[in-house]
């Protein structure tokens, strides 16, 4: 039987060869550090610190302000240069601590400790992990400590690393695999400590054998952790897909993974739990995928959460040539920007430039092919999703399930039409959704 | 150069196919069955398909240009559909019915119901039923005439010219009245019929480069020759006659309407289980108007009431979404 997968998705071409060789540098900020009160999911944090006040690395500077919310914590140390409302990723203006770097680098008490992980108690461990500011790295946000305590953790049978990193040309997972896979393996048994009946299992896609190599080697002495090889398609990385490739199980948009009885967490965030539980380490590093066809020299880096994204570029030797478009994250589900001067955030993950931007091409009508139906990984017909969006129809497109999509924008990437259906049917999704929560 | 930026939503890329390649694929495919009528009817059926075509395409073009509206023939879907119409029609047509046919195909079928997409009917099909209503005797006349020395009239007269003449009715019509039909001539195509319909080889070529490039998939096609096989089988009074069976799926408009009209996107459904339904609605559609109506054009009204009914049976087998089977058939 073939490699395990899931209805429909596609086939992108991958743009993971420019980086995926090359090792990870350690890149230090030059400038000031700017930390957005909301790096997550949940009520944004509040600022612990004022102007003036000086800060030390792996320092609380902004307090988790409700039961979902994370904590802030400062990846310099230095002095509040001001609290202010500063651009972001996504091309909103949050309030902001900015923080001026003394290039010291002088610790909190206790960063660092080494602990015995299977000397802690459940509720110490899930402690840890908020106090360390810990979200889905992945991209989502959703606060780790929160996922990490569901209703009833007997019934909890497996925890999977989402190592698919199905995104084309992002390979910052990648390289955390071949450079710390003890890490992984070892936050991964952290995670099981607290879900006695579970079996853990590394979800990795097949485009990466060497990653897959090294962890079959350093868990074949792993009782409860096996590593599962997934078949490469975009989105196998979703929540979702993941969880039906590994173990059968379907979800829609009103469960959880916990639900099925299973505890999803990206590998990056899997790592980030390992720091901060057995290393007394925060979360204050992000590794950062710089590629795409308009960059000097493609790589990761290994950067202070809080750096400006226009240094990173300028390590990645800048661009070859002006591009059309420059995007944080990946190609498939990430955010176009107007401008490099914004933060790295616990969520960030790529920055990539593209000389062509292929998305700029002018909408023609819809011939019912049905390619996007087919393609869609949820099984939802997104060409009529788009039709009742642009007629603003919302009865009829909750109706046909319009929301159960995830966003992957597998049916726009499809459409020989080149029509924005993603995005049309996102707008009349979140505006439903809007709508819900006011009611 | 421009100091911006693009900023536009996600996803930011996309898939090099385009309307237009599928377009010009679905040409391409035409090709074999086009040459074929054009080597067994003579010049005057590819006289017949340029003047189709262009009268598909001008009144595209100039329907755009009245209505004020930008002119959507690159596309190619108007070139298309005046291709598809020409093989539908006898050589020997008179050229002013063949723009009628154009005409109405484009501009009533298609435009005035909002264009490409929009259709609810095949243009092509519906324009060849039109003309069959209305121009009955010049549209069932087969017949094309030998003239040992032809000239630019009688190319343009109602004659038509080839190096053999080809007489009487066609396979078709000869199996109805219980006669013998030569399969491998239908196989071929060296017999009367419609300028595209009469070389299964050829039809069967382009189809299986539309299958290839997967522009189309065989489960209307083989749905519905399947279907129909069994309808003939049970109800066609000859049993299981092997030269019967394929003598009907040679015969008529069945390989070209199969693999090239009921698989148009717009008219057709777009699930899975929806294309299978619809294949063997069409079979069964086909069959009575083959065995128990009077036998030719079967596969064209068939097609019609089909993508009439399509609406229905795409809303009763659109998929469930992934995940939401069961609560969806507790409602």
């Amino acid at each position: 039987m073939g490699k395990s997968t899931f209805p429909g998705g596609i086939h992108t071409y991958d743009g993971k060869e420019l980086t995926m060789d090359k090792p990870t540098t350690v890149l230090l900020p030059k400038g000031d550090l700017v930390f957005p009160m909301s790096q997550h999911i949940g009520a944004p944090a509040k600022p612990l610190v004022a102007k003036g006040d000086k800060v030390l690395v792996g320092q609380k500077i902004g307090d988790a302000s409700a039961f979902i919310s994370s904590n802030i914590i400062s990846s310099v140390s230095g002095t509040v240069k001001a609290i202010e409302k500063r651009l972001t990723v996504s091309g909103n203006m949050l309030e902001s601590i900015v923080i001026e770097n003394d290039n010291e680098y002088q610790k909190v008490d206790g960063f660092g400790k080494e602990q015995d992980y299977k000397k802690l108690t459940k509720e110490e461990i899930r402690n840890l992990v908020k106090e360390a500011g810990i979200v889905g790295l992945g991209g989502a946000g959703f606060p780790t400590h929160v996922k990490l305590t569901p209703k009833d953790e007997s019934k909890i049978d497996y925890v999977i690393v989402n190592a698919a990193e199905c995104e084309p040309y992002l390979t910052s997972d990648y390289r955390m695999m071949i450079e710390e896979p003890d890490k992984i393996i070892g936050g991964l048994n952290i995670i099981l400590r607290l879900f006695e009946n579970a079996k853990g299992i590394i979800a990795v896609e097949d485009n990466k054998p060497e990653a897959i190599k090294k962890l079959k080697e350093l868990t074949a002495n792993e009782t409860k952790i096996e590593v599962q090889e997934l078949a490469t398609k975009y989105p196998q990385g979703g929540e979702r897909q993941l969880v039906y490739s590994t173990t059968g199980r379907k979800l829609n948009s009103k469960k959880l993974p916990a639900d099925v009885g299973c505890i999803v967490d990206n590998v990056d965030t899997v790592i980030a739990i390992y720091m901060a539980v057995a290393k007394s380490t925060p979360l204050i590093r992000k590794i950062i995928t710089v590629s795409g066809s308009a960059v000097k020299n493609p790589q990761n880096f290994n950067v202070a959460i809080g750096i400006d994204y226009s240094e990173i570029l300028e390590a990645a030797g800048g661009f070859t040539d002006r591009p059309e478009k420059i995007i944080s994250g990946g190609p498939m589900m990430g955010n176009a920007m107007y401008s490099c001067n914004v933060p790295v955030t616990k969520v960030s993950s790529a920055l990539l430039g593209f000389l062509k931007d292929e998305a700029a091409v002018e909408e023609s009508p819809c011939i019912r092919c049905g390619r996007c139906g087919l393609e869609c990984p949820l099984q939802l017909m997104p060409f009529q999703l788009a039709a009742f969006s642009e007629r603003s129809d919302e009865e009829s497109f909750e109706k046909m399930g319009g929301l159960e999509c995830c966003n992957c924008g597998c049916c726009s990437y499809t459409c020989p039409a080149k029509r924005n259906l993603t995005q049309s049917i996102v707008q009349t999704k979140n505006s439903i959704l809007a709508k819900k929560r006011k009611a | 150069m421009s100091d911006l930026f693009h900023v536009s939503a996600a996803p930011h890329i996309r898939r090099p196919i385009t309307t237009r390649n599928i377009m010009r694929d679905v040409t391409i495919a035409l090709i074999p069955a086009s040459l074929f009528g054009i080597f067994n009817f003579g010049l005057r059926a590819l006289l017949v398909i340029l003047v189709t075509i262009i009268a598909c395409v001008a009144t595209e073009y100039f329907y755009c240009k009245g209505m004020k509206k930008k002119v959507t023939t690159g596309d190619y879907s108007a070139v298309v559909t005046g291709l598809l119409l020409a093989l539908n029609l006898p050589a020997s047509l008179p050229l002013w019915m063949a723009v009628v046919g154009g005409v109405f195909a484009i501009l009533i079928v298609k435009m005035l119901y909002g264009g490409l997409g929009q259709n609810f009917m095949n243009p092509a099909l519906t324009a060849r039923v039109f003309l069959h209503i209305s121009f009955l005797a010049r549209m069932a006349n087969f017949t094309v005439e030998k003239i040992s020395s032809p000239n630019v009239n009688d190319y343009l007269k109602n004659g038509a010219i080839a190096v053999d003449g080809v007489t009487g009715a066609t396979p078709l019509a000869a199996l109805k009245a219980g006669e013998t039909v030569d399969l491998f001539k239908m196989f071929i195509g060296n017999t009367g019929g419609t300028i595209g319909e009469t070389s299964a080889l050829a039809l069967l070529l382009g189809a299986g480069y539309l299958l290839c490039k997967k522009v189309i998939s065989l489960r209307i096609p083989f749905t519905y020759i399947l279907t129909l096989v069994i309808f003939v089988v049970i109800f066609g009074g000859q049993g299981f006659d092997i030269e019967f069976i394929l003598g009907h799926i040679l015969g008529g408009g069945l390989l070209l309407g199969a693999f090239f009209m009921a698989t148009d996107y717009v008219t057709c459904p777009v699930s899975a289980k929806g294309q299978i339904v619809y294949g063997i609605f069409l079979g069964i559609m086909t069959g009575i108007f083959r065995v128990v109506g009077n036998g030719v054009e079967g596969v064209s009204y068939a097609i019609l009431i089909g993508n009439m009914v399509m609406p229905l049976i795409d809303s009763a087998t659109y998929p469930r979404p992934f995940g939401k089977e069961r609560v969806q058939s507790e409602k």
